[in-house]
């Protein structure tokens, strides 16, 4: 197939060949940053959160009798909740992993030092690690005379009070990397030690921010005292719901004196931490495929119209010759041409229109292997939309050459 | 001839069907996304309260330290004031009126016992508040500055909160426990939720009826009850609310006419000179006044993906226009001989230009329309957002005329480069070749 008359073909209709390739430049630049929006999201949606998601219910308690003691009623609450059928372990929590409800800490390795990395403590009483689900993969859990209150009345005790820690892997990696952290002492603003002593596999933070930072993440042996707290119970999947109904009453029951909110399970937390994402990744894919499903009913129109125009053209080729796949091969170059040039230029728009939206939108760079794809789901879709009037051109009759429009 | 040129679009368009209804498509799902977008970010920036919007003023001062940093992720410490820096400026009265706020949630426990013990949000504020946002009162009334001073404890509730306590018996003089302490009802205000709520913290909840009850801010302090803005402190020690180094009092003044304008500048400069004398205020002096509109618009309350999503639709909308170029552009050219025909009879070169651009405005109405039920199911799915503006997107009478507007406009300027390419079609050339 020889392209010079495809080329010379083109120049006579350089207006409307430089708008398809406009337009197929703008729709792999857009399409090519949307596939990677989807994807950026998406991965962040599947984070694995480190605890059994599918067989944890929760519920929040706010105490509204400022003279009770909130360690004695936790403690009652807890007994009660333990004894709904079907709830293997239950534990009084501040915060979950994706609950938004975050303590963030500044630690380091040596006393006083200035720079400090940041990571979300976890407070709970005896219990947490199993009932959540947590993976301990060195060290131990707490020793039940490990526990202090939070003492929250008086501000939080914190770490600077409490004597041991257990942390994610991906803090022990940041705070030691290369070595074990088991053992080894952190510290908060003070000079007061907090050892370390077990490391879990994964736990994500109450709130995401950088993915580096995702599961910088503490456990303190100490036990909520706030008013606002949260129970967590652990029970099979398919008890959850009713597990939840229940617990509900039994704790008014128990003590009508408080507010109970929100009770869900770890998937309706789950859910909702991410349905922002959720909505803007079926946008995203909406608008990517309205895109290539325009430009494709560009491209077929057009191609279309040439048909049309060129048919006694093409009765001439037959006439002299020209096999149908010739005219076939002859539309289907036209068209490889026009979306190449598109996404030469696109592949540069992608790439600026990248940089823009880290600029503004905090994404990531888009990876190089993403032109690739975008570059092939482009030729693919102009072919496809090519193939119709491509064929209706291959079966011109030569006849057509002999006669008048 | 507007008639003329009418029926000869439509018999052109009736002629290939499947291309018109191509192109009234691509223009309608362009300008129905677009519309969409367009709209929410109409309705999260409009102006809360437009009678008084141009004579309040929120001061901008920074008493950080220098070493403290800005974080990206976080609020901007230096969008509120400190307890010492609201409390001088109330003092100083320099503006017309001037009050100082924080927004709080409180318990509120209903004396009938139908009703549970229940959290409420709502705001501490000072006297003027009242007067200078000119919130409007069903029954009762606001309370004075002597009231302020004497920290008394009375409540101005919102429509909301006052129906679910009372019903449609009057509010006000009556009783109502917030915490632990009693508080006389002396107004009630009529359904007032500005949106946004302008005047609070507006980095969280700044949409929805965020407000139930009003209650000085003295008494609150009192009371030691919580608020629940943004607090951001450096330093240490001390009752962290009333210490100069912690940041969480939202400040309005209003001034009227620019010379007053000028003035609370200046004396804003002054202040700050005058407190790095006193020690604080390490940073050079960069007092800002911003005027409301200009407020909400530093403080970004159109959420980044709402802005992305706008992007992305006007993305889509340029696609959709390059498409319908060439598309005319192919569908006028094969009409040279047509062309060629009338300008052979007579016809000027702006007769055919007025043709084909009636042609491409029909197109532009069809697809304006088309738009228009594609933005209406668009806005529906983004009222169904579990968002604190989702209820906010509706299309006004201005978004209405503006879209069929931006469709007939788009269509018409699509069609301009392909109606002049057709209007400079060489009559002789084409009769020949035929």
């Amino acid at each position: 197939m020889q392209l010079r008359p495809i080329l010379s073909s083109l120049t006579r209709h350089k207006l409307t060949a430089f708008l398809l390739i406009l337009q197929v430049t703008f729709t792999c630049a857009i399409v090519c940053n949307v596939m990677f929006m989807i994807a950026t999201r998406t991965s962040q949606m599947r984070l694995p959160s480190g605890i059994a998601e599918n067989e944890l219910a929760m519920i929040d308690s706010v105490g509204i009798d400022a003279t009770e003691n909130p360690l004695v009623r936790h403690e009652q609450d807890l007994v009660a909740l333990r004894g709904i059928a079907g709830v293997k372990s239950a534990v009084v929590v501040d915060a979950l992993p994706l609950n938004r409800d975050n303590w963030t800490n500044g630690i380091t390795t040596v006393p006083d030092a200035d720079t400090h990395v940041g990571a979300s403590a976890y407070n709970g009483t005896p219990g947490e690690l199993q009932t959540l689900g947590l993976h301990l993969i060195e060290g131990r859990d707490f020793q039940a005379d490990e526990y202090i209150a939070e003492d929250v009345p008086h501000g939080y005790k914190g770490i600077d009070t409490v004597p041991v820690t257990i942390v994610t892997r991906a803090l022990a990696e940041q705070l030691f990397p290369g070595q074990s952290a088991l053992g080894k002492d952190i510290y908060a603003s003070g000079t007061h030690p907090t050892r370390i002593v077990g490391v879990v596999d994964h736990m994500l933070r109450p709130a995401l921010r950088d993915p580096a930072t995702n599961e910088y993440a503490m456990l303190f042996p100490m036990k909520p005292d706030d008013s606002e707290v949260t129970y967590v119970m652990r029970t099979a999947p398919h008890d959850r719901e009713r597990v939840l109904k229940e617990a509900s009453a039994v704790l008014v029951r128990l003590n009508g004196n408080r507010i109970l909110k929100s009770p869900q399970t770890f998937t309706q937390v789950r859910d909702s931490y991410f349905h922002r994402d959720q909505t803007m990744v079926g946008l995203l894919l909406v608008a990517g495929l309205g895109l290539l499903f325009v430009t494709a009913l560009g491209i077929a129109g057009l191609a279309n119209f040439w048909v049309q125009q060129r048919r006694r053209q093409i009765g001439v080729r037959r006439a002299l010759g020209a096999t149908r796949s010739d005219i076939l091969r002859y539309f289907q170059t036209e068209n490889f041409l026009i979306v190449s040039g598109g996404i030469v230029l696109g592949m540069a728009l992608a790439f600026a229109l990248n940089l823009t939206l880290m600029k503004f939108y905090e994404l990531p760079r888009l990876p190089l292997y993403y032109l690739p794809i975008g570059a092939l789901a482009l030729w693919l879709l102009g072919q496809l939309a090519v193939l119709g009037p491509a064929l209706r051109a291959a079966a011109v009759p030569p006849v057509v050459a002999t006669r008048s429009v | 001839m507007f008639g003329y040129y009418f029926d000869l679009a439509r018999r052109s368009l009736i002629r290939s069907p499947i291309l018109t209804a191509m192109m009234v498509l691509a223009i309608g799902l362009g300008i129905g996304a677009s519309m969409t977008m367009l709209t929410v970010l109409h309705v999260m920036s409009g102006d809360p309260i437009p009678e008084h919007s141009g004579q309040l003023y929120y001061p901008h001062l920074d008493a950080r330290p220098l070493s403290s940093k800005d974080d990206k992720n976080a609020p901007d410490p230096s969008a509120n004031l400190s307890w010492i820096d609201a409390s001088n400026l109330l003092q100083a009265h320099r503006g017309d009126r001037q009050a100082a706020m924080a927004g709080g949630s409180v318990l509120v426990r209903p004396a009938q016992t139908s009703l549970r013990p229940f959290f409420e949000t709502g705001h501490y504020i000072t006297a003027d508040f009242f007067p200078m946002f000119d919130v409007p009162f069903r029954t009762g009334g606001g309370w004075t500055q002597v009231q302020d001073e004497q920290h008394e404890r009375v409540v101005v509730l919102n429509g909301d909160l006052a129906r679910k306590l009372f019903g449609d018996t009057s509010a006000t003089g009556k009783i109502v426990r917030l915490q632990d302490t009693d508080f006389r009802v002396i107004g009630v205000l009529n359904d007032w939720y500005p949106q946004p709520a302008f005047y609070g913290d507006t980095s969280g909840h700044a949409f929805g009826k965020t407000d139930e009850f009003f209650l000085p801010l003295t008494t609150a302090m009192d009371l030691k009850f919580d608020s629940n803005g943004n607090m951001s402190c450096w330093g240490s020690g001390g009752d962290q609310r009333t210490s100069g180094e912690c940041t969480w009092l939202q400040f309005w003044v209003s001034l009227d006419g620019p010379t007053k304008v000028h003035a609370y500048q200046q004396f804003l400069e002054d202040y700050w000179r005058q407190q790095q004398a006193h020690g604080r205020f390490a940073r050079p002096v960069d007092a800002k006044l911003y005027g409301l509109l200009a407020w909400l618009d530093h403080m970004q309350l159109v959420p980044g993906d709402v802005r992305l999503q706008l992007w992305l639709a006007l993305g889509f909308l340029a696609v959709c226009m390059v498409n319908i170029v060439g598309l005319l552009l192919a569908k006028f050219l094969r009409r040279s001989g047509e062309v060629s025909v009338r300008r052979a009879l007579g016809a000027r070169r702006r007769d055919i230009f007025l043709q084909f651009g009636v042609e491409s405005a029909v197109i532009g109405v069809a697809g304006g329309l088309l738009g228009l039920g594609i933005a209406q199911l668009g806005l529906w799915s983004v009222r169904h957002r579990p968002d604190d503006y989702a209820h906010l997107a509706q299309m006004d009478v201005s978004m209405l005329l503006g879209t069929l507007v931006l469709a007939i406009v788009a269509s018409v300027l699509a069609g301009l480069l392909p109606a002049w390419r057709a209007c400079r079609i060489t009559p002789a050339l084409q009769l020949k070749t035929q």
